[in-house]
């Protein structure tokens, strides 16, 4: 091969193995912080707490599944004392039932993570119905 | 236990100890996390033009392509334009089949005494070499390629299809990448090849296992924080965003089994350059393929020819020619 050819097929590696540098150059990298509602910050406390919430929120969602799918079982009690509805959309102390914002709240953070969940293709939030 | 695979092993264990004690005892979370990745980069970057510009300087004196069927010859018989290219748009076909189908490995034969009292030689077809090797390398292009969501914002859409295809079975929570599980099981079965077949074992040295073993701790430790350990993800992208914005912070509540996955992926990418895989590069420059099978249709002149000092017959005549009258012998020239 002719050194010409090297060299220009050399610099394309180089300029795509440099992708994420170039390709965030202007934009916003700042992470998002999901926005807690009023309701939720009156309440002060989730079922787990914020980091191992954040590791652990989809394992957590499984289990509840799991749980009142196959053994009616809806009772969640919280290593922090309190109880809880094991449900994502139904009630005042679901998961919206608190966090009343989807967008706000669970977007945020999924879209910057580029993770999408398939919750909403069954769920959906109570907000969207009544707009 | 053979030295040959304990003491890249033990070095593998080492470096993760290293980065995970690193991190969770003496809190050195800006060395593996900002000053050795950014050194990997460089170091794969430098070190990889160093390598691929000393190959273009090297000389390619000679047409040597492998040529594994028909070379093109008279009009009735039928060429293979692929194995035996003769032309540029041949050699293109093949080396796009050679990049992307590993199609040398396909036919990659193997050599055994039958296990009867005859015990003849024969040799047949070996497939499973070709299956896990493109296993492995395509599994770790998609890991490599769906990691990208953790380095550009906004994710753009190739990587999101890619995600979607990628845990299309909808398996558990969160959902299964076969890439990354197809990444680790290939990865142990060309290990377990190079450990338990004789043959493979008798030439497989240091080199060969320890990026086996690496790349087996980056695909374990990562499956742990996807799947077992749990990573706070917003926190991990926090810190590459940082890294590739050039504004690199370390987020809070993020533990010593992340900084022991970038340290190992960044020894990985540092590692490139000075061994074995630069085969990533490398392949594009195998004199054996990717040169056109033309030494009959072109003369090909050795580009460092320089003139010799020749004597011709006529300046032979010249010399001899008294003599060569002498003793009768016919010249060309009579005076």
């Amino acid at each position: 091969m002719s050194k010409n050819a090297i060299i220009a097929g050399l610099a394309a590696f180089v300029i795509a193995a440099l992708f994420p540098f170039w390709f965030n150059l202007g934009g916003t990298d700042a992470a998002p912080e999901p926005e807690l509602s009023a309701k939720a910050k009156a309440a002060g406390k989730c079922v787990l707490d914020k980091y191992d919430m954040r590791a652990n929120h989809m394992s957590l969602l499984d289990e509840w599944r799991d749980a009142v799918v196959r053994d009616a079982d809806r009772k969640y009690d919280a290593a922090n004392g309190k109880q809880f509805q094991m449900s994502l959309s139904t009630g005042e102390d679901s998961c919206l039932g608190c966090h009343e914002d989807k967008e706000k709240f669970c977007d945020k953070c999924h879209t910057y993570a580029s993770v999408d969940p398939y919750c909403w293709e069954c769920h959906t939030t109570p907000k969207e119905i009544n707009q | 236990m053979k030295q040959k695979y304990m003491l890249p092993l033990t070095g593998v264990f080492l470096l993760f100890v290293l980065a995970y004690a690193g991190v969770e005892g003496a809190g050195m979370q800006w060395f593996f996390g900002i000053v050795v990745p950014y050194a990997a980069v460089l170091a794969f970057l430098a070190g990889f033009v160093y390598r691929v510009m000393g190959w273009a300087s090297s000389a390619v004196p000679f047409r040597i392509p492998t040529t594994c069927g028909q070379q093109k010859s008279l009009p009735w018989i039928k060429q293979n334009r692929i194995d035996n290219p003769d032309t540029t748009a041949g050699v293109f076909v093949r080396m796009v089949l050679e990049i992307t189908l590993f199609r040398s490995l396909f036919r990659n034969t193997k050599a055994a005494f039958n296990r009867n009292e005859k015990s003849r030689l024969t040799y047949s077809w070996e497939i499973f070499l070709w299956l896990g090797a493109l296993a492995f390398h395509y599994a770790f292009l998609a890991v490599l390629l769906r990691h990208l969501r953790f380095f550009l914002n906004p994710v753009p859409a190739f990587v999101k299809v890619l995600e979607y295809f990628d845990g299309i079975i909808q398996l558990g929570l969160p959902i299964v990448m076969i890439s990354g599980v197809l990444l680790l099981a290939a990865a142990l079965f060309l290990l377990a090849r190079r450990i338990f077949d004789e043959k493979v074992s008798y030439i497989s040295l240091a080199a060969d296992y320890f990026p086996l073993f690496l790349i087996i701790g980056i695909a374990v430790t990562g499956i742990f924080m996807r799947y077992f350990t749990k990573v706070d993800i917003l926190g991990v992208k926090t810190f590459t965003m940082g890294l590739v914005t050039f504004h690199p912070v370390i987020p809070e509540g993020v533990g010593g089994l992340f900084y022991a996955h970038v340290f190992m992926v960044s020894i990985l990418f540092a590692y490139i350059p000075v061994s074995k895989l630069m085969h990533m590069g490398g392949v594009f420059l195998s004199p054996t393929r990717n040169m056109a099978n033309n030494t009959r249709i072109k003369r090909h002149i050795n580009p460092w020819n320089y003139d010799v000092d020749i004597h011709t017959y006529e300046q032979y005549e010249d010399h001899f020619r008294d003599k060569m009258i002498d003793a009768g012998l016919p010249v060309d020239k009579k005076e």
